[in-house]
């Protein structure tokens, strides 16, 4: 009979921990929204929305509301079940991501140890990855579904803007698992935190290069933003798309922009890590609310960065994209994947 | 071949080295420049809190003017009318009676004055027209409306406030207050 004993307050307290990481990652989504517009227009010498609510702020929920109020339209032409697919698609996809990353230490609550972790399951990068992939479904799903020959090569673009620079994501992260010996996003951190241990952008320089320019290109934000070309075609995959159901496909955009932001602050920049600082000398709960801070401090940084990015350079062309994947990025990978192996091998001996 | 201006540059068609090919350096030097823009004044005016001042010449809404005494300087001649090129004004004469010397300047004045903002083109040759002094432009534009009747405006809209009886609604207009 103790097969069927589960633990009730363990399953309570991760449907908790669900709920809470789930709308903190949408809320900070929403605003997200809005940062983006005020950076934007920061960057270009002007204020940004600054109207609604006090500096602008209820901006975001405006633009719910008005997305939410616009006329749901289906094109007659388009498979209806794919069409709703898609937008669903996306959107599950971006938040699944969530699950494995560490938002923080332990903290002690009603006399029990709860990780902010949802789940630290062993293959933690390989999840990461496989969730990743599905998100070129929802594009390529709602391209093909719209019937519309712009959204199909978008659809196309996407689906092989992202197969091009999956690779080259996944041969620096080779590297960098050399390095960890682990593919556990927890332990990762753990090891960041370690005394004496730097931060994994010291020994993998160059592999984080590489895996922040193919997150870009995986979150499709400018410079790889080629699905979306708003000027050939017409903003490409969502091109069909209106009400709440375009809101997803662009919401999931800043979704995927916070987790990855996340996801890069933890393989690479410590995690919840404070530099110069020994967590354990903390009591437990303070030394996790620092830690839960000092994550979203890295993924803001992150975030404005993106922004920065986009706000300052131009699009890419078709073939200047697949020339940097393949012939760029791709053998610088292997080469810092080499040198590592042999640095390894090295050090081991 | 001689060069047209002395600013022409020959474009370099050198293929790209391997470090030119990967962007990265380029990238970064964009990005310092939009990063630069960050500390910049920002040229914006924030319209309805701040507004920017007309030039005195500014040509905005019609004002149809009173003398010191509040009555109407308008005596209906039409003259404003043949003159506008977009034919915006329309109007109505009628004759003052006895008992109306308070009211209009002379015999005759003007019992509808329209005039069509979405027709008028500001041109101001209404105001050189009259010869009673009686049409001037103002510094304020139409405002938005719903509707199209909304931008014609009556006697009620153009008659500025009377100098004896709304010494303070003139005063504000005039911006004075």
């Amino acid at each position: 009979m103790t097969l069927l004993a589960i633990d009730w307050i363990l399953v309570l307290e991760k449907l908790i921990l669900i709920a809470v990481i789930i709308f903190a990652s949408l809320g900070i989504a929403l605003y997200t929204t809005f940062a983006e517009r005020k950076v934007a227009g920061i960057l270009q010498d002007r204020p940004g929305p600054n109207r609604a609510g006090p500096f602008g702020l209820l901006q975001p929920f405006a633009d719910g509301l008005k997305l939410i109020m616009k006329e749901e339209i289906i094109p007659n032409t388009s498979n209806k079940w794919l069409f709703i697919l898609g937008p669903g698609l996306a959107m599950t996809a971006a938040l699944m991501t969530c699950a494995v990353v560490p938002w923080g230490d332990k903290v002690e609550l009603f006399g029990r140890t709860i990780s902010l972790q949802i789940a630290d399951i062993n293959v933690g990068i390989l999840y990461v990855f496989a969730v990743v992939s599905l998100g070129v479904y929802g594009i390529m799903i709602g391209g093909w579904a719209s019937n519309n020959k712009f959204s199909l090569l978008a659809a196309l673009r996407g689906a092989s803007q992202a197969i091009s620079y999956e690779l080259a994501m996944g041969l620096s992260l080779i590297a960098l698992l050399m390095t960890t010996g682990t593919l556990q996003l927890g332990e990762i951190v753990k090891q960041q935190q370690a005394p004496g241990h730097l931060w994994n952008i010291v020994y993998q320089p160059l592999g984080f290069l590489i895996f922040l320019v193919c997150a870009f290109a995986e979150c499709n934000r400018a410079p790889f933003d080629l699905p979306e070309a708003e000027n050939e075609l017409n903003f490409g995959y969502h091109q069909e798309y209106s009400s709440m159901k375009l809101g997803f496909y662009l919401f999931s955009e800043y979704i995927n922009m916070f987790i990855s932001s996340a996801i890069m602050a933890t393989l690479f920049f410590g995690g919840y890590d404070v530099p110069f600082l020994d967590e354990s000398k903390l009591a437990p709960n303070m030394a996790a609310i620092i830690g839960i801070v000092a994550l979203l401090v890295k993924v803001v940084i992150f975030i404005f960065f993106f922004m920065w990015v986009r706000w300052t350079i131009p699009r890419f062309r078709y073939d200047q994209l697949m020339n940097l994947g393949w012939k760029k990025m791709i053998p610088l990978a292997l080469a810092n994947m080499l040198i590592t192996g042999a640095v390894v091998l090295y050090l081991h001996k | 071949m001689q060069a047209l201006t002395n600013r022409a540059k020959s474009v370099d068609r050198k293929p790209m080295t391997f470090l030119e090919s990967i962007y990265l350096w380029n990238i970064f030097k964009g990005m310092l420049i939009t990063f630069r823009h960050i500390f910049k004044k920002q040229p914006t005016i924030h319209y309805p809190e701040q507004k920017r001042p007309f030039s005195p010449v500014f040509r905005g809404l019609h004002v149809l003017n009173r003398d010191e005494e509040g009555r109407e300087r308008c005596t209906a001649c039409g003259l404003c009318a043949v003159a506008c090129p977009a034919e915006a004004i329309t109007m109505e004469a009628a004759e003052r009676v006895p008992g109306e010397e308070n009211l209009y300047r002379e015999e005759k004045y003007a019992a509808r004055y329209e005039i069509n903002m979405l027709r008028c083109i500001f041109c101001g040759l209404c105001e050189e027209a009259c010869p009673k002094d009686a049409i001037y432009l103002s510094e304020t534009f139409a405002p938005a409306n719903f509707t199209r009747t909304g931008f014609i405006y009556g006697k009620t809209d153009l008659l500025i406030p009377n100098p004896k009886t709304e010494a303070a609604d003139l005063a504000k207009a005039k911006g004075e207050l």
